[in-house]
């Protein structure tokens, strides 16, 4: 068990923005974090990372947790190049005055590698394509060294072949024990994923994908859902929250 | 042999007396630690707070030539006081905070320049405004030397955390980044710059030494490493070359020394520009080269 949460709720000094978070992360878990805008998700990151409290409720955390922000929060004209990024993750672990060893370059070199950006190790982190930026992030995350990655929106911008990348990326992680909560708002995507957790300033449900009913996603995203046909997807039919649809 | 001779002399006319000599190594030192801090100003979006709090030290300055006591404990006062002022204009309703910022800095100006007009101000005065780099003490020299020591420590020592806190602020934390302690750490340097600094270069021109050949260095860098290395070169030769101009001309040095450091900004920009504009060369099929 990487992490277990039970009643937790979550929020900005004393006001809760979520309540009652019953989860459950194991090694090799891949949970899809579903819910509107403002619905709790980053709050719940935030409260996992351990920059807010919990507010009630109970949170055991077993393992360091990492997370992989949305790369338009990143600043591309900083002159950094991607292994300066990866190399950010070995910051958490050193005191105040030490500065990054060859050993922690190396790993971050490493991570680079593992997530297929070894040839852009020294490319300007601007200068990458959105895909390949998120995957740098994902590298900065494994040089911290956290078996639990905290991912937001990170297939958010990506083309057909970055997403699949990164997604081959995710389960490779996955299968060497990491545990993964991913915010994302593609339902269909998040039924292939196995486990989902359903947010909106509650639980609305957390288990197997066939929990995604429609009452349940209805719930979740306020009852703004629509049918489209999602061959795509190798299904008949898919629902989306209607503000998804529209864009 | 006769040309060698002269461009010898004209080199060296300038840094024949003690007293520019002194001000040549006030120049170097600023150089180095304004060139080196001005780069994190820049990415930090500092620069408005940079000439903000130079003028805002200005009463205490003058407050502490009429009293008589050390410049350095006048300015500091007058940082102390601009930083209060500042925070409690802050919570102004509808008062934003660059609009608070400046209420206080032109407030605290004008009561300097009011207090630099009574009959009671001391002559020579406009030094604090403008600078009076040739009339800089051994003291201010050590005090200089000091300012680079712990400017290039700290941010040596914080490098890191700045690129963190630089590159993704809301995600600092989550790196083991606190991004208020590191703000705290970059105004401070800014603080103990801008009293040491403003003895030399003045008041209004004090900013240029920190922003100037940093903006410069961005233009033409892609690593913060050597970014920082431009940043000071820059303000170096640039500062050197303003002191030439000062002897050669008989301009204000301060006023020649930020009009020096300005026009390299100016001059890296419009090689910059004219590099960028040429065009590319293309293969016989049209398609640019690789």
């Amino acid at each position: 068990m990487l992490l277990a949460t039970a009643g937790l709720a979550c929020g900005y000094e004393a006001e809760p923005v979520l309540t009652g978070v019953d989860l459950e992360l194991r090694a090799g878990d891949q949970v899809a974090v579903l819910g509107p805008n403002g619905g709790g998700k980053t709050t719940l990151f935030r409260t996992l990372l351990g920059e807010l409290s919990p507010l009630d409720g109970a949170l055991e955390l077993h393992a360091r947790c990492a997370v992989v922000p949305q790369t338009e929060r990143s600043r591309l004209d900083f002159p950094v190049s991607a292994t300066d990024v990866a190399l950010m993750g070995a910051v958490s672990r050193l005191a105040w005055w030490r500065r990054p060893s060859r050993a922690d370059r190396r790993l971050a070199r490493a991570a680079l590698a593992l997530v297929g950006l070894a040839e852009h190790a020294d490319t300007t982190f601007g200068d990458l394509s959105g895909g390949q930026r998120q995957r740098v992030l994902v590298a900065r995350a494994l040089v911290q060294d956290a078996p639990i990655l905290l991912l937001d929106e990170p297939f958010t911008g990506l083309d057909a072949v970055s997403a699949d990348r990164l997604e081959a990326l995710l389960v490779s992680l996955t299968q060497e024990g990491r545990g993964l909560l991913i915010a994302t708002h593609d339902v269909a995507q998040a039924r292939q994923w196995g486990t989902v957790l359903c947010l909106n300033r509650r639980q609305i449900a957390f288990g197997r994908a066939d929990v995604l009913t429609r009452a349940v996603l209805e719930a979740t995203y306020g009852g703004e859902i629509v049918d489209i046909d999602c061959a795509v997807h190798g299904q008949d039919r898919a629902v989306l929250p209607a503000h998804h649809h529209e864009h | 042999m006769h040309t060698s001779l002269a461009l010898l002399s004209w080199l060296t006319d300038p840094w024949q007396e003690p007293l520019t000599r002194r001000a040549l190594l006030e120049v170097v030192l600023l150089g180095v630690a304004g060139g080196a801090l001005g780069c994190w100003l820049v990415f930090f979006n500092l620069a408005y707070s940079a000439e903000s709090l130079a003028h805002a030290l200005l009463p205490g300055l003058v407050g502490a030539a009429l009293l008589g006591v050390p410049l350095l404990l006048g300015g500091a006062a007058g940082l102390l006081v601009a930083a209060v002022a500042v925070a409690v204009a802050g919570r102004i309703p509808g008062l934003d905070r660059d609009t608070a910022v400046a209420v206080v800095v032109t407030t605290l100006f004008g009561l300097g320049v009011l207090l630099a007009l009574t009959p009671a101000s001391p002559a020579g005065l406009q030094g604090l405004l403008f600078g009076d780099v040739l009339g800089v003490s051994d003291g201010d020299l050590v005090l200089a030397a000091v300012l680079v020591t712990v400017v290039l420590a700290a941010l040596w020592v914080t490098h890191d955390r700045l690129l963190v806190v630089g590159f993704d602020r809301l995600s600092a934390p989550g790196l083991g980044v606190r991004p208020l302690l590191v703000d705290v750490a970059l105004l401070a340097l800014l603080a103990g710059a801008l009293l040491v600094a403003v003895q030399g270069l003045g008041n209004l021109l004090v900013v240029a030494v920190l922003i100037a050949p940093a903006s410069a260095a961005r233009l033409v860098t892609r690593r913060m490493g050597p970014m920082l290395l431009t940043s000071g070169v820059i303000a170096v030769v640039a500062g050197v070359a303003g002191m030439y101009l000062s002897f050669y001309t008989g301009t204000a040095a301060g006023a020649s020394i930020a009009g020096v450091l300005v026009l390299a900004y100016v001059a890296v920009a419009a090689v910059r520009a004219a590099v960028r504009g040429r065009p590319r060369a293309r293969t016989p099929q049209g398609a640019p080269a690789v």
